[in-house]
């Protein structure tokens, strides 16, 4: 990728391409990498090596990323299981509470709007005999607590929603979720993922038995995560989804990602001490793109609660314009649409359906993720960028030329037979 | 994905953008594809109507960077034809002129779509028989 710096409103100069896509994935924080390093030459030890100094050093760096990790959501390390990422991590906590406690019950409840490692480790559980309730959001993304309420039966074993959305960015009411599924011991898990590092967090505060979370979405690598299990009020037990060695106290076998680990809790330790700054910091950058845009543009959109979101997250839905081809139009940003022209499926955002949107608003959205090393010059470039590209796309819309017009457009007998 | 040369050079620089009167008799009008599907097209002629040659064409669509592309190239290849020379633009040149690939053939069917619809809409209003071609309508102005 060729990188030239060039002039931005203002007249600070940003670097391109600017990476806006901190949903995706985030960049590693140096100070994360240099921790790691040491542990890919010198100190290669397995953790799992009890009878010399190599295994040692290993295990004792693994102990106390554990206990970082663990600080960062108030947890205690003991209760920390590590894996691969959150995907796997979810498909633990679901499939492993499920199988443990299939006598008890086989009704499980989760939401439209989870990621699909959620969504599809719950359409398999079905195919194997259990229930699963797929819970509708409100317009701005979040559940509606008394429909939970009435989900909830005697063979309900297990709630999992997420604490944070990955698309739009809004946060579920966990908290009152978790007392719900204490009153009625059913356990709770919730796919922390989006919220670790950059919303508060704490595992005892708001009642959570079960929590993904991956490295790689808080400055920390790739290919490394955790789950947070529960130890006591009350004990959680699983059934291990990955046989072997016995690693990780029989939860998941597998030598462990000795350097991975150790970013991730060099990531969870800067997390802890600098977050709720950078909450700040990432929310006014936020807010500085939306006015941007909102103030030079008619007939934006946000998707999602605006109250109840990540600092980072801006999904917005430019009408009468297509994602893909504004994507192609900010070609030096890198950010995500949920129309379905950049989908491999050529289906829209489902998340953006469940808000009940109408798949047209789909379509035209965008999502900006601004992250740590987002800057206010780049935040500029992008709503400078945005805000022509859409101009000239909506002088070669029809859509808005008919709506000029003053069409209804909702009342137009379109011709297609939809080709996606 | 990476895009063709062409499709980026359409796409920067869209040819015949704009719109003529839809009420003219020597103008054809085809509108189709449907917002819920993420694409939707128009595609006018105007047609001399001595000689039947389409004199001059514009589009407007919205879609994908491939469908924008696909319906600039159909007014620059149908300018100069007759409408029956026009008819024979298939989906399929549209799809090697610009290099789309297999996830981008339907942003070229609509292009095609959008010719015959604009065809369609001119051959009515001039009398002329031809298939009937789907195309949109505000309610408003149906039955
Ligand atoms: C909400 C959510 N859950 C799970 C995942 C999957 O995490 P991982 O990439 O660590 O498997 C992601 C990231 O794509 C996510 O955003
Ligand atoms: S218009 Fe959707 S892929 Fe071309």
């Amino acid at each position: 990728m060729s990188t030239n710096v060039i002039s931005g409103n203002g007249n600070k100069d940003v670097k391109l391409p600017i990476y806006m896509d901190n949903h995706a994935t985030t960049r590693t924080d140096p100070r994360v990498v240099e921790e790691m390093l040491p542990y890919f030459t010198e100190k290669f030890g397995n953790a799992a090596s009890r009878n010399h100094e190599f295994g040692w050093v290993a295990e004792q760096a693994v102990e106390q990323a554990r206990e970082r990790i663990a600080k960062l959501i108030g947890a205690t390390s003991k209760e920390i299981i590590f894996t691969s990422g959150a995907t796997e991590s979810n498909n633990l906590a679901i499939k492993g509470v499920a199988e443990m406690y299939k006598e008890k019950g086989n009704h499980i409840i989760t939401q439209a709007i989870e990621h699909k490692a959620v969504l599809d480790t719950c359409k398999r559980l079905e195919k194997y005999g259990f229930r699963v309730t797929y819970l509708p959001v409100q317009k701005d993304g979040r559940i509606d607590l008394d429909d939970l309420k009435r989900a909830m039966d005697d063979k309900t074993i297990l709630v999992t929603i997420m604490t944070a959305n990955n698309e739009i960015g809004a946060l579920q009411p966990i908290r009152e979720i978790g007392a719900l599924c204490h009153e009625r011991g059913v356990l709770f898990h919730t796919d922390a993922v989006q919220a670790i590092g950059k919303v508060p967090f704490n595992v005892i505060q708001d009642n959570v038995d079960l929590a993904s979370l991956t490295a790689h979405k808080l400055y920390g690598p790739k290919g490394v995560g955790a789950l947070y299990v529960r130890r006591k009020n009350p004990r959680v037990q699983l059934v291990a989804q990955i046989d072997g060695g016995g690693h990780e106290r029989g939860m998941r076998s597998g030598t462990l990602n000795v350097p991975g680990i150790v970013g991730f809790g060099k990531a969870c330790a800067i997390a802890s001490e600098g977050m709720a700054e950078e909450a700040v910091k990432l929310a006014a950058l936020r807010d500085r793109l939306k006015d941007a845009i909102m103030g030079q543009l008619d007939e934006v959109y946000i998707n999602g609660s605006v109250e109840h979101r990540l600092p980072g997250n801006l999904n917005i839905s430019f009408a009468y314009v297509e994602g893909e081809s504004l994507l192609m139009g900010i070609n030096d940003i890198a950010v995500s649409s949920g129309s379905a022209c950049t989908s491999a499926t050529l289906e829209p955002s489902y998340v953006l359906k469940g808000l009940g949107a109408g798949d047209d608003l789909a379509h035209s959205s965008i999502r900006f993720g601004i992250g740590r090393f987002n800057t206010q010059a780049e935040v500029d470039y992008v709503a400078e960028r945005v805000v022509d590209t859409v101009k000239r796309l909506r002088e070669l819309s029809p859509l808005y030329e008919m709506a000029k017009e003053g069409i209804d457009l909702t009342k137009v007998q379109w011709a297609a037979e939809p080709t996606h | 994905m990476a895009y063709s040369d062409k499709v980026l050079d359409h796409y920067n620089h869209p040819r015949n953008v704009g719109s003529f009167d839809k009420n003219s008799t020597e103008v054809g009008t085809g509108l189709v594809g449907a917002p819920e599907c993420g694409d939707v097209m128009k595609l006018q002629i105007k047609v001399n109507p001595a000689t039947n040659i389409i004199e001059d064409a514009k589009f407007k669509t919205f879609g994908c960077g491939s469908a924008i592309a696909s319906s600039s190239l159909a007014t620059e290849w149908v300018k100069g034809k007759t409408v029956d020379e026009a008819l024979t633009i298939r989906n399929t040149d549209i799809v090697k002129e610009l290099s789309l690939p297999p996830v981008k053939i339907h942003c070229s069917v609509l292009a095609e779509d959008a010719i015959r619809a604009a065809i369609g809409d001119w051959k009515k209003k001039n009398g002329q028989h031809s298939q009937p071609q789907p195309q949109a309508q505000p309610v408003e102005q149906r039955a």
